[in-house]
């Protein structure tokens, strides 16, 4: 074997093991690596009481609805598989909005519920203008 | 390989990249200004985003070419760590500061697109956290490339360093997929697009013309390098004498 050709074995395995291993630290993290909790890994094993942490999901149709101090307002976030009640008082992002993704940081309450102090909104990867998207977001706009 | 050593000999690299360095920055600015126009006045705003979708048409090419930086620098490594030839060196190197900036861009306008739009400026999510990561990385890799030619190394430890950083480039692309992120899951793959074509089209331009522009600044970059080395050879012979 000519030494040219040991070195690219040589490179050729070192790349092969730098790909491995960003694979299995994409797998292995994938536990520990995730931004928030999502309601069905809360149906599944109850997440620590009292602590930061983050719920995510999409917000459930119809079900925003606004206290009466005008500051408060309730949903639930839902993966499909599960739901969470959510309260939040302050002000929501504007892409805040049913049928959208949702990050809430805040605390898991002992009767199961969320009280977040802060929300996110999370963007889909779907761009599109306001011809094309139609009449949908204007129907689902927490705005009356 | 007799071709890849035609192009590896540095009269001929220094033939070529000469003038070819000018017509790629014109080509290239004037890519980026029509694409730039024509996101900031020929595009609908987005249903949801508004106009804050504009600033995709410079975030997705820095973005693509902070980690195509980082490929080329690992392709770069290979070449010199298996043939040996200098110049596969000199273009690690000078591909790394351009990516570094184009790194850094993706996380300022990526920074600037999320307050309006997720609501924060920074969070510790996996798209965010791993792109940052290959922003550090550029800084170690130009703080160890440079530690390494002022000692006179052979350059070999920083091309280990350059396929070691590979790493990062399937985490920051498979981030999104694997993991839940705040980050959205990817909108343009190889084969579909889930932007809008009325949306879509100027980031064509403006990726062409950020790349153009990239490749120039890398080829007027490896040119200075070549340029330094031969007066520093040219200053060794002279005080030998």
């Amino acid at each position: 074997m000519k030494p040219k050709h040991q070195r690219l074995t040589l490179v050729g395995l070192a790349v092969a093991a730098v790909l491995g291993a960003s694979g299995l630290a994409l797998s292995a993290l994938q536990g520990e690596a995730a931004f928030f909790y999502a309601p069905s890994d809360v149906a599944k094993a109850a997440p620590p009481v009292d602590r930061a942490v983050r719920l995510g999901g999409m917000v459930a149709p119809g079900s925003i609805q606004r206290q009466p101090d005008g500051v408060t307002i309730a949903f639930t976030v839902t993966d499909g598989a599960a739901q969470v009640p959510v309260r939040f008082s302050g002000i929501a992002p504007d892409l805040f909005k049913e049928n959208s993704g949702v990050v809430a940081e805040g605390r898991f309450r002992p009767d199961g519920s969320f009280v977040a102090d802060n929300l996110l909104a999370k963007h889909d990867e779907r761009y599109m203008p306001p011809e094309v998207a139609g009449k949908m977001h204007k129907s689902e706009t927490l705005e009356p | 390989m007799p071709t890849l050593h035609a192009f590896a000999n540095p009269t001929r690299f220094l033939s070529i990249a000469r003038p070819l360095t000018p017509v790629l920055l014109a080509l290239g600015a004037a890519l980026l200004l029509f694409g730039s126009w024509a996101g900031l006045t020929q595009t609908p705003p987005d249903y949801l985003q508004g106009e804050t979708v504009r600033i995709l048409y410079i975030h997705v090419p820095t973005a693509w070419l902070g980690m195509g930086g980082w490929t080329g620098i690992a392709v770069s490594s290979i070449v010199y760590l298996v043939w040996r030839h200098p110049l596969a060196a000199i273009a690690a190197r000078a591909v790394a500061l351009p990516g570094a900036v184009f790194a850094g861009l993706c996380l300022a306008t990526g920074s600037i697109w999320g307050r309006p739009t997720w609501g924060t400026w920074w969070q510790w999510d996996g798209r965010l956290t791993s792109m940052l990561l290959l922003f550090f990385v550029y800084l170690a890799y130009l703080a160890l490339s440079r530690a390494d030619a002022e000692r006179d190394g052979d350059g070999r430890i920083p091309a280990l360093f350059g396929i070691a950083g590979t790493a990062l480039l399937p985490i920051i692309r498979y981030s999104v997929i694997w993991w839940r992120t705040l980050h959205q899951g990817p909108s343009i793959t190889l084969t579909k697009s889930s932007v809008d074509n009325s949306i879509l089209w100027p980031l064509g331009f403006t990726l062409a013309g950020f790349s153009l522009l990239f490749v120039a600044i890398v080829l007027m970059r490896m040119r200075a390098d070549l340029a330094r080395i031969k007066v520093e050879a040219r200053m060794r012979r002279m005080a030998a004498a």
